[in-house]
């Protein structure tokens, strides 16, 4: 299938990103454009909760214990009698801002590592890729759980507990992307005329790997959420503040009384993974297109 | 399905097929208004660099073009049949049965977590009422007549067991097994080492002379075809740039484009790459030149090829030329 | 295989390299104890209100008083012994516990898990066949929306509407409080109890199946042996069968395997919702009442298990595919 594996080959060997293919793409992708507005609509919405919350979320009795959906309460009021509504605005912010925060963390060390994994090669690659395989291996999930219930449930806490046990998957897809790429022509030519070592990371591989990194981290916030909320949900958040996992995890024995206390923190939890999933799988599909398609045959 | 009575001996009619890939950055034209004929148990080479459309046009007539092809226009007229306006139950009865293939790399093509034997086992219980024993004896049968020394133990290897020449072999078989009339060869050898290669080129001509099978080969090496086939056709950026049988084609190239192939082979040092005896590259796939898609290389090149493409011209006794130099 | 056997050796290196894995999972465990701000003594026996004497006691049988290396190696050789703790929340030693909550878990996760694996792949098969179809994409969405819901919220949905709205199913816990006759009433007790935890649970693991299975699928059609697969004239569903998912399900099943530590996390969120006696519903009662040792001991064991699965996974996945263990 020389024929057909060509018109791909001819992309990709030309020199740096293609930005030009790469705005065609996107111009073509309905999924990043919907996503994206989404999420910076939810952004948006959690960034102004003091203004846009009616109500402080952690006063009592701003509604009627347990008290349903009414004009006071636009989503009801849980057990404490603490508006649903106000609390689900700045739940979101402690959310939004652990999930962004421990998938900054990750991508800064995984891209450290990864780098200097990825460029030195080595010993110095072998000694740092067996280290993450043994990290990969322990259940994540576990081991977060243990680190807050040990060392107590602070938020920071838990970015650094969720940071410290994603960032070898990170190190790894960018390794990966500097070793393809640190073999590619336009590479050897820099090394031909002579260009620094530092000018060839930064100028030529690191912009070329930026868009792996980016799907990468867009779908680690996603994950982040989740972990928060799992963590939380099971009692091991942040007691001080309040966040989506840790509404259901109020919620759960009051399901029977109060189901809008389980239902609009799911739901932006939901929303905002589901957001997030969106949008790295459309940017993975604008920033690598699959080359498969072309291959496959009809029948 | 019987042939017409005109022309007996001919076994497959391609006219004016035309291929055209949608991908991302565009339309490539990978064949683009190519006619050609095989008859009856001879040997015809299609010759072109790779990119040309060759592969593509192989793939086209057995209908396993890639899902983001589409075809133009053309006919493929195989025992007289329209190959394009078959359903699809038709034309699986027609592979392997009709026409079989064999296929570039035998690192790839065959499943790697089946055993070789049950892989060809597969072609013959597909197409023949026969039982399960009696598929396997004619699988040993095949294997033995392409050559592999120890039948039973190859049937029961993996692929990843066997060597590169012995993986060629077994696809060889499974092409043979229903006895085709037509056997394409895309680039059967280009995988193999030298000494190989030359076996298995041995092998098909063998094959052809004891099945009595038509060969339609398809390389980018000119010299592996001067003393295996009996016509060729030349490619170039997915149209047919010249015809003639092997002997006049070898003595007398018209096409500036044949000329510079039969060159670069008669070099002394045969591995060097064609498109460094004839200058240039190939083109854009997306982008085609305007007027003659041959013209940014051609040594004898003139206003008229840069605007119009040349017409196929007759030249008597079936050659055929694509050039504004013979006009 | 003559003489040796790949098998084995390959099966023996795996086991050997699963070893140190073991350990690492111990000396976290250990390092924890030690690194949690407060005295090591309330994580190894969960004691938070004890008399003096009492402390001394426990200091004196973990060693607390001696070098880290000495209590490692006090610590280990506990280990070694199956003495996994004490946990005074219970009254009783931490891997009794454990066990006695086993099975709840193995019941759910066993239903759940082979259902939604079994309908993750055919989906998935089906899906790629009708890639990128109408069909297709909404399967995808579909999926995507199953992979970002949060399972303990999913399962709070189903409640909310399956057991206290329609009120068809219980909500809570595995057998009814009223209590039933023993035989086939209890029997579909249980079964009324697990209805909705195993669909919660199932429906999270078969998004995960059908993602890989798609991909996979997608991937091996566009390999080269399915084109040879296609050229020998087999129908469209040999080809997607036989031939595509054959290769295709390894990959998965290897996934499945070494995300384990999903399927594990997956049964804690499943089991406290519904208030399930399993091991995941201890460790959330656990870290209510604050009972170290219990939490240290699940996260063992737990990892133990995950070690195993993936021990299981690649020697399965060796004996399928032949190509692993030669290499």
């Amino acid at each position: 299938m020389t024929t057909s594996a060509e018109p791909v080959d001819h992309q990709s060997s030309n020199r740096g990103p293609q930005w030009r293919a790469i705005w065609g793409a996107f111009s073509q992708n309905r999924a990043v454009p919907i996503a994206g507005s989404l999420l910076l609509v939810l952004i948006l919405l959690v960034l102004f909760a003091p203004l846009l919350a009616p109500y402080d979320p952690y006063a009592l009795g701003s509604g009627s214990r347990l008290g349903g959906h009414s004009f006071r309460n636009i989503m009801g009021a849980d057990n404490l009698g603490r508006d649903v509504f106000s609390r689900l605005l700045w739940g979101g912010r402690v959310s939004i801002f652990v999930g962004f925060s421990a998938a900054f963390a990750t991508t800064v060390l995984g891209l450290l590592v990864g780098t200097i994994s990825g460029y030195l090669g080595g010993w110095v690659d072998d000694i740092l890729m067996r280290f993450t395989e043994t990290f990969m291996v322990i259940p994540r999930f576990f081991l977060a759980l243990i680190i807050v219930a040990f060392f107590g449930a602070s938020i920071w806490n838990i970015i650094f507990a969720i940071s410290i046990l994603t960032w070898p998957v990170t190190a790894r897809i960018v390794r990966s992307e500097f070793l393809t790429l640190r073999t590619r022509q336009f590479v050897d030519a820099a090394h031909v005329i002579g260009t620094k070592r530092s000018t060839i990371i930064f100028r030529e591989i690191l912009p070329n790997a930026i868009g792996v990194v980016v799907v990468n981290a867009s779908l680690l916030t996603a994950q982040a959420m989740l972990l928060e909320a799992g963590l939380s949900y099971l009692g091991l958040g942040d007691p001080s503040l309040v966040t989506w996992g840790r509404m259901l995890y109020e919620a759960q024995p009051f399901l029977r009384q109060a189901w809008w206390m389980a239902v609009y923190p799911g739901l932006g939890i939901f929303l905002s993974v589901l957001t997030l999933n969106l949008l790295g799988d459309g940017l993975n599909d604008v920033l690598n297109p699959r080359s498969s398609e072309i291959h496959r045959t009809g029948l | 399905m019987n042939a017409t009575p005109e022309n007996t001996n001919g076994l497959l009619r391609v006219s004016d097929l035309r291929t055209y890939l949608d991908v991302p950055s565009g339309v490539v034209k990978a064949v683009d208004g190519v006619s050609l004929e095989v008859n009856r148990k001879e040997a015809v080479a299609l010759v072109g660099e790779s990119g040309s459309g060759k592969s593509m046009t192989a793939l086209t007539i057995i209908r396993l073009q890639p899902v983001v092809a589409r075809i133009l226009s053309g006919e493929i007229l195989l025992n007289d049949v329209d190959l394009l306006k078959l359903d699809t139950a038709s034309m699986c009865d027609l592979r392997g049965t009709e026409v079989a293939m064999v296929f570039q790399d035998p690192m790839t093509y065959l499943n790697p977590v089946m055993r070789a034997g049950a892989q060809v086992a597969e072609v013959v219980l597909e197409h023949q009422d026969v039982s399960k024993g009696e598929a396997r004896s004619q699988v040993l049968d095949a294997f033995e007549r392409v050559g592999i020394p120890s039948p039973r133990r190859v049937y029961d290897s993996y692929p990843h067991q066997l060597s590169g020449g012995m993986r060629q072999r077994v696809l060889i078989a499974m092409a043979i097994s229903c006895r085709p009339s037509l056997l394409i060869a895309d680039e059967p050898t280009t995988a193999l080492d030298v000494t190989i290669q030359a076996q298995i080129m041995d092998l098909l001509a063998h094959l052809r002379e004891e099945l009595q099978n038509a060969l339609f080969l398809i390389t980018h090496d000119i010299g592996l075809v001067a003393e295996h086939c009996d016509r060729i056709y030349i490619m170039y950026a997915g149209q047919i740039v010249e015809h003639a049988d092997t002997f006049t084609l070898f003595a007398e190239p018209k096409h500036p484009y044949t000329e510079g192939l039969l060159r670069s082979t008669l070099s002394p040092d045969k591995r060097v790459e064609v498109f460094e005896t004839i200058e240039g590259q190939v083109p854009n796939p997306t982008d085609m030149p305007s007027g003659c898609r041959f013209h940014p290389r051609c040594p004898h090149v003139k206003d008229i090829c840069r605007e119009e493409s040349p017409p196929s011209l007759d030249l008597g006794e079936g050659r055929m030329v694509a050039c504004w130099l013979y006009e | 295989m003559a003489g040796d056997y790949p098998l084995l050796r390959y099966s023996v290196r795996r086991i050997l390299q699963a070893v140190p894995l073991i350990f690492w999972v111990v000396i976290i465990n250990f390092t924890i104890i030690h690194l949690a701000p407060g005295d090591p003594a309330i994580y190894l026996a969960s004691v938070t209100e004890a008399t003096p004497e009492a402390y001394a006691e426990l200091r004196k049988e973990f060693g607390l008083d001696k070098p880290l290396y000495v209590q490692m190696g006090i610590y280990l050789w506990k280990l070694l012994h199956l003495d996994l703790g004490y946990s005074t929340w219970h009254n009783s030693p931490v891997l009794g516990v454990i066990l006695d909550r086993l099975p709840a878990t193995m019941l759910l996760m066993a239903t759940a898990f082979s259902i939604a694996s079994l309908m993750g792949v055919v989906l998935g098969v089906i899906a790629s066949r009708y890639s990128y179809s109408v069909g297709d994409h909404l399967a995808t969405l579909a999926s995507l929306a199953g992979y970002s819901m949060p399972i303990f919220w999913l399962g709070q949905l189903l409640i909310l509407f399956f057991a206290l709205y329609l009120d068809w199913l219980p909500s809570q816990g595995m057998y009814s409080m009223r209590g039933v006759e023993p035989g086939w009433p209890a029997v579909l007790d249980v079964l009324k109890h697990l209805l909705l935890p195993a669909i919660t649970y199932a429906t999270y693991h078969m998004t995960l199946v059908f993602r890989i299975t798609r991909g996979k699928m997608q991937e091996t059609l566009a390999q080269d042996f399915i084109l040879t697969a296609k050229s020998k004239g087999l129908n469209e569903r040999r080809v997607l069968y036989r031939h595509a998912l054959r290769n295709a399900l390894l990959p998965v099943v290897t996934v499945i395997g070494i995300n384990f530590a999903y399927v594990m996390a997956g049964s804690v969120f499943t089991e406290t919702v519904f208030g399930w006696p399993g091991m995941g519903r201890l460790i959330f009662e656990s870290i209510t009442a604050r009972d170290y040792p219990m939490i240290l001991g699940i996260f063992l064991v737990v990892s133990m298990m995950i070690v195993l699965a993936n021990l299981i996974t690649d020697i399965l996945y060796a004996m399928i595919d032949p190509r692993v263990a030669y290499n």
